[in-house]
């Protein structure tokens, strides 16, 4: 009896929420969640690179087990990573220009982004098969999909209020994301 | 530029955690205590040295087109050099940062220096930037931790402090990560600009 | 340089090259100490779940399809205890290992976890000192247990292991890595033979003497 897929999902997106609870992705999560609709581009575009990832991680794993050469892992996730981020750009570039656009400079950060990397190591410390490498990743991208939606949302309001001069800016965001980091913990018991 | 302004800046004016806002994951993930935000620091500390020395050395043989592919290439092998290091010398510190250590590939701190220093400065220029926003790195780490630490555990590098009873867990966890360092940045900007 | 094709691509198969070289290379140096370091946290492990001891030999079974080591401690001819590493994939965060100790009867001595990534506060009790999962079980002989199909299990599967609060799946995570164990145990020294396969692998390994007594979590 393996861990149940149900609990991976619920794992990943609520309980171990991947920026709230283990502070991966922080950076796109501080930098473009100012508004709902490029967040949500912003969450489609990483739940494909980190489902991607895992697909042509997971295999690669293998065959560095295999050649005794599993120190290489970093260097090997990280051009995956950055070849599919390319790849993306380029489709995305083709398929919907203004997505591409909408994005900008946060696109190619997806390379930077340590939820990618973070979840293609994690996967393999925690020995999941493939399938469930795959369904993680998702899991994973989703739940950063979410937290950066209600983050958005909440920044949206926040920019209406009457913010004390010293917290404008990353302060107040930061307290705002212990507060939903918090709720987030509340999760904690369902599985 | 004068050489010691090149450090100092790093530990202040361009200090990447309050300034830059750079490298935000480890500064939140590995902050649970003051040795680990220092061991955290000073690993990411090296590996921004030798990253940004390598590729100021090179930086006249790469394409432009494959800058950040090469810089990335660097970056890594130097990361897995240290984890290696790690691994054999500290095993201890290696298994409380976990899986931060090879994210220190991702940190943007050292991709941005590459790109905004290291690529346009000579060697040991670019070293001393390497120095001076390592160190600024590794005070931030070691205060959030510091602060953390006393709060969520109370003890200040593992020794006790005689308040864990009255310590509120929620500092140590990621809450807590959050909020400390909200209010630090306000305090260090406050003090900043004094 | 120019950014034509050829250059490109050999710069970076160039820097590839050397960056690949230059980490084998530190592999190799640090594969020694590396080596060591695990070697002296196994040590301590095992010290920490078994009475004095000078020697151990180990033997890996693979126990429900998992690699699981049994190392049997003696003290000059006598056998003293073993020490069983087992693991369980079920965990909330993924692997939990741990390392049990048993005495030649059959009681358990201590259980040292050695690896976990579950809920910080709730499932990551499991190795805090006294937890109820531990309670349950240290001290006993797990025959003496309440068994389900012939193993142990929390309260809420039948059995009468204590779980620990808000956190089933990392109880049954621990229960299933413990249970492995206690087959494994049951195979080396009874030689009731529960093992998928028994893979005749041994080594043994002399300690220095052991001067402290029962490790220290009295």
């Amino acid at each position: 009896m393996e861990i149940t897929y149900f609990a991976i999902i619920i794992g990943a997106i609520f309980v171990n929420n991947v920026v709230l609870a283990q502070f991966l992705g922080i950076c796109p999560f501080l930098g473009v969640s100012s508004k709902v609709e490029t967040s949500m581009g912003m969450g489609a575009a990483v739940t494909f690179v980190m489902a991607l990832t895992a697909v042509v991680a997971w295999p690669l794993q293998q065959l560095l087990v295999a050649w005794h050469i599993e120190y290489m892992q970093t260097i090997v996730f990280i051009l995956v990573i950055a070849a599919l981020v390319q790849m993306v750009e380029i489709i995305l570039k083709k398929m919907s220009p203004s997505l591409y656009q909408a994005l900008g400079i946060f696109l190619p950060l997806i390379t930077t982004n340590c939820a990618v990397l973070g979840v293609a190591i994690l996967m393999i410390q925690k020995e999941f098969s493939l399938l469930q490498s795959v369904v993680y990743s998702i899991s994973t991208a989703l739940g950063f999909a979410l937290a950066l939606v209600i983050f958005a949302g909440i920044r949206e309001r926040l920019d209406f209020e009457d913010v004390p001069k010293a917290f404008r800016g990353v302060p107040i965001a930061l307290v705002s994301a212990g507060i939903l980091a918090m709720a987030f913990m509340g999760f904690s018991g369902l599985v | 530029m004068n050489k010691l302004n090149i450090v100092l800046s790093g530990i202040l004016k361009n200090n990447p955690t309050f300034v830059l806002i750079l490298g935000m994951c480890p500064t939140l993930g590995t902050t649970t205590s003051a040795a680990n935000g220092m061991g955290m620091g000073l690993a990411t500390m090296a590996v921004l040295i030798m990253s940004n020395l390598v590729i100021s050395l090179i930086k006249n043989i790469i394409p432009d087109k494959v800058r950040i592919p090469a810089f990335i290439v660097v970056i890594a092998s130097f990361v897995t050099i240290i984890e290696m290091l790690m691994k054999a010398y500290v095993p201890a510190l290696y298994a409380s940062l976990g899986v931060f250590i090879p994210l220190i590939v991702v940190n943007c701190i050292i991709l941005g220096r590459a790109e905004a220093f290291a690529s346009k400065n000579s060697a040991f220029d670019s070293v001393l930037d390497g120095v001076g926003i390592g160190l600024g790195f590794t005070a931030s780490l070691t205060v959030i931790g510091a602060v953390r630490e006393v709060l969520g555990s109370g003890a200040i590098f593992g020794l006790p402090l005689g308040i864990a009873d009255y310590a509120p867990l929620v500092f140590v966890l990621a809450p807590g990560g959050f909020l400390t360092l909200g209010y630090l940045m306000v305090l260090f900007n406050k003090l900043a600009k004094k | 340089m120019k950014s034509t094709l050829l250059n490109m691509t050999a710069v970076l198969f160039g820097i590839t090259l050397v960056a690949s070289a230059g980490v084998g290379a530190v592999n190799l140096i640090t594969a020694e100490p590396i080596a060591q370091a695990e070697l002296a946290a196994k040590n301590a492990a095992l010290e920490q779940v078994l009475p004095a001891f000078e020697a151990t030999a180990s033997e890996t079974l693979t126990i429900d399809e998992l690699p699981i080591t049994v190392y049997t401690a003696t003290s000059g001819d006598a056998t003293v205890g073993y020490a069983v590493e087992t693991k369980s994939k079920q965990g909330f965060g993924g692997v939990v290992s741990l390392m049990v100790g048993f005495t030649p009867e059959g009681e358990v001595v201590n259980v040292n976890v050695l690896k976990q990534a579950e809920t910080p506060g709730l499932g990551t009790k499991m190795a805090d000192e006294g937890n109820p999962l531990l309670a349950s079980i240290r001290g006993q002989r797990l025959e003496d247990k309440k068994l389900v199909d012939g193993r142990l299990a929390v309260a809420k599967d039948g059995g009468d292991v204590d779980a620990l609060t808000a956190a089933t799946i990392s109880s049954r995570a621990y229960v299933d890595a413990v249970n492995r164990a206690w087959m494994a145990y049951k195979s080396v020294a009874t030689g009731a033979g529960v093992a998928d396969t028994a893979s005749g692998a041994t080594q043994q390994t002399a300690n220095e003497p052991q001067a402290q007594e029962g490790g220290e979590n009295e």
